[in-house]
């Protein structure tokens, strides 16, 4: 019967060309409207790491107090005491740290001059836990870590830029005057939002170059690039002074396998906070956090208000559209109480009418759909002038879009039409009758 | 084939109570031809659209074709309206964004007919009420007559027992209109069993039974000289 209602409901759609039109424009727009608006809060409040998001946690400890602190919130990032003291602990199954660098490479082609390039100090472990999946070689061990080798790990890009793809592990690089072994290079490897660095960095810029060893980096005594945030002097007598005072640079994650293993993680990172307490660094009681990817995004308010803001705009915009939708099928189905009259007569049961009256409202759900698509590859290229460039550009349609966008207008059309089908489907066939 | 006892159809509103039906009575056997006669308002629409499923009763008992109807659901009721019951109806009623065949295989649809079953029957019917050329015609493109015969053939294409007409020429011509009732009568001697509600003495006095309907009863015309009279002369000049 859904071939038979499909062809009646199409026929009844192309008998009113005007109000069909307005329906299905109530439809494409609104829903062209939330496709927009969802594909930017897709992309930007989507779980970039899903099968490890619920394993990875991000540990905080107040090392500045809660004179310093913003509502009572430890640091989002450690000091190099704090750092260097928790990971030398051990106390998780992997663990790293990382911090924003920028260096300067210089292309093979000898003419050219040095490109600034962006990278991230990094321990070993970052690869494995983070799930990079590579190219070419692999990441660096815990040896490597503690030997401090001349290790770098490039990114697909990257390497396309320097050498052209080519398989370069093994080759050399010098970065910044530094010579680097290059051991592994990753494939295209880009979350978003880059939950790793969401504290330092913007989540949503444009991916790193390279990875090089955290120790060497700090041998180096190379610069965050990044976000550094300082509590009191703010006046450093040399790279040792830095490492010393309370500013907070260094990224810290770690992995945690089961809820035992968090819970076991906390009390190491409150025993830790206490004794500092205990040795007079800190003045306050123990304040830490352990939060992971996706309650730090959270905590980090990585969806920009304007994207959850014109989301709530673009589905209120959609709404209106359905409520107008409903007014339309209520006239369109009820002008046809008679014929509805006749097929109960002749043994359609209220069932059948329903059904028959929400297949049309998918037909048109359907066009809606198609006309929604057209807006939203339309409307994509104007994303821009309400996101900045980096959210913008993250906004795309793709295969499951395409598909989202029908299934929403479908949907949307036959949840509308349930009032307006049952209303049709309560025509009394005997007054229709007698009236004609 | 129907039997209606004591049955009452009762309006309601929270002022009035309207008794359209009243200590109603009729019992039609198969094979008759039945025709319902009485004044505007009487009641016998009312009846009719009762005796197809398509309005409850308030009180009394219905059998139709040996099932009490009274506790059977919408569901149900469909399914006999669907399967031992044809309509034909004084506007016609047919659907006008449909063609002719189009409008001959709804019925046929709703009982879940095979293609090549429901294409048989609607092209057996329409060539029985001499419109099979017509099939793809829409009703706008036809005359009155040629409608009521499409009416007829859509009633008739399900194979029902029943057939309900209600003043089936009522919006024919003369001419249009003799053809429709030889059509009846056609079928009615292939032992369909027909209930026909007319305001017309002459169509009525072709059925072989007349039940006159006065406020909701059912009266005995001989008993009532005025009609009988009127329903007599039809008659003789029917036979003449």
């Amino acid at each position: 019967m859904f071939a038979y209602y499909l062809q009646l409901g199409i026929r009844s759609l192309k008998r009113n060309p005007m109000l069909t039109t307005l329906m299905v424009m109530a439809i494409g727009f609104g829903v062209a409207a939330s496709m927009i608006t969802y594909s930017v809060f897709r992309a930007v409040s989507g779980n970039p790491i899903p099968d490890k998001s619920s394993q990875l946690f991000v540990p905080q400890i107040d090392s500045w107090g809660p004179q310093q602190n913003e509502m009572g919130e430890p640091p989002g990032a450690f000091s190099y005491i704090d750092a260097m003291a928790v990971i030398k602990a051990h106390q998780a199954t992997r663990q790293t740290l990382l911090y924003p660098v920028m260096l300067s490479a210089l292309p093979h082609d000898a003419n050219s001059i040095p490109v600034s390039v962006n990278g991230y100090a990094v321990t070993g472990d970052f690869f494995p836990m983070f799930e990079v999946p590579f190219q070419y070689g692999n990441g660096w061990s815990a040896s490597d870590d503690d030997n401090r080798a001349p290790d770098v790990v490039l990114t697909a890009e990257f390497n396309q830029r320097m050498f052209g793809g080519a398989n370069t592990v093994g080759r050399e690089i010098t970065l910044s005057g530094h010579d680097y072994r290059i051991v592994g290079v990753a494939k295209h490897w880009d979350p978003s939002p880059r939950f790793y660095a969401v504290w330092s960095d913007s989540a949503f810029q444009d991916p790193p170059d390279f990875y090089v060893l955290l120790n060497r980096a700090l041998d180096l005594k190379t610069d965050s690039s990044g976000r550094n945030s300082c509590r009191g002097n703010l006046t450093f007598a040399g790279w040792d002074q830095w490492l010393q005072s309370n500013c907070v640079w260094l990224m810290p994650w770690v992995e945690l396998d089961t809820s035992s293993d968090v819970a076991r993680y906390r009390r190491f990172l409150e025993g830790y906070a206490a004794d500092q307490q205990h040795v007079g660094r800190f003045a306050w009681p123990a304040n830490v956090r352990l939060r992971d990817v996706m309650a730090w995004l959270d905590q980090m308010k990585v969806v920009p208000p304007e994207s959850r803001i014109s989301m709530v705009v673009a589905s209120c915009f959609f709404l209106i559209c359905l409520v107008n939708t409903i007014g339309l099928l209520l006239a369109k189905f009820m002008r046809r109480a008679g014929e509805i009259g006749v097929r109960r007569a002749l043994g359609a049961t209220r069932h059948e009418i329903y059904a028959q009256y929400l297949v049309e409202a998918a037909a048109v759900g359907l066009a809606g759909g198609g006309l929604g698509l057209l807006l939203t590859a339309v409307g994509m290229s104007g994303v821009g002038l309400l996101f900045d460039a980096d959210i913008a550009k993250l906004a795309h349609l793709d295969f499951s879009l395409v598909g989202l966008t029908l299934i929403v207008a479908i949907f949307a059309t036959v949840a509308a039409a349930f009032y307006p089908a049952w209303r049709a489907a309560q025509v009394q066939p005997a007054w229709q009758l007698k009236s004609n | 084939m129907l039997k209606m006892t004591h049955l009452s159809k009762v309006y309601r509103t929270e002022v009035v109570e309207t008794y359209a039906l009243r200590d109603f009575n009729i019992d039609v056997k198969e094979g008759e031809f039945v025709a319902v006669t009485g004044p505007s308002g009487s009641g016998k629409t009312t009846f009719l659209t009762i005796a197809g499923l398509l309005e409850t009763f308030t009180g009394g008992e219905y059998h139709l074709d040996g099932i009490e109807v009274s506790q059977l659901n919408d569901n149900a009721r469909s399914k006999i309206r669907n399967e031992k019951i044809g309509f034909i109806f004084q506007a016609f009623n047919l659907i006008p964004d449909l063609n002719v065949f189009d409008n001959v295989e709804v019925p046929l649809r709703y009982r879940g007919m095979k293609a090549p079953e429901r294409k048989e029957r609607i092209m057996g019917a329409l060539d029985r009420v001499g419109l099979a050329s017509r099939a793809k015609h829409y009703p706008a493109e036809l005359s009155g007559g040629q409608q009521q015969r499409v009416a007829i053939a859509r009633a008739l294409a399900g194979s029902p027992r029943l057939l309900l007409a209600d003043e089936p020429t009522g919006n024919l011509d003369t001419q249009m209109a003799r053809g429709v009732l030889e059509l009846l009568e056609e079928i009615h001697r292939e032992g369909a069993t027909i209930v026909m509600v007319t305001h017309d003495p002459e169509l009525a006095a072709r059925a072989q039974r007349n039940v006159h309907i006065i406020d909701g009863q059912v009266v005995d015309l001989a008993e009532d000289p005025r009609f009988h009279t009127a329903y007599t002369a039809a008659a003789g000049q029917i036979r003449s």
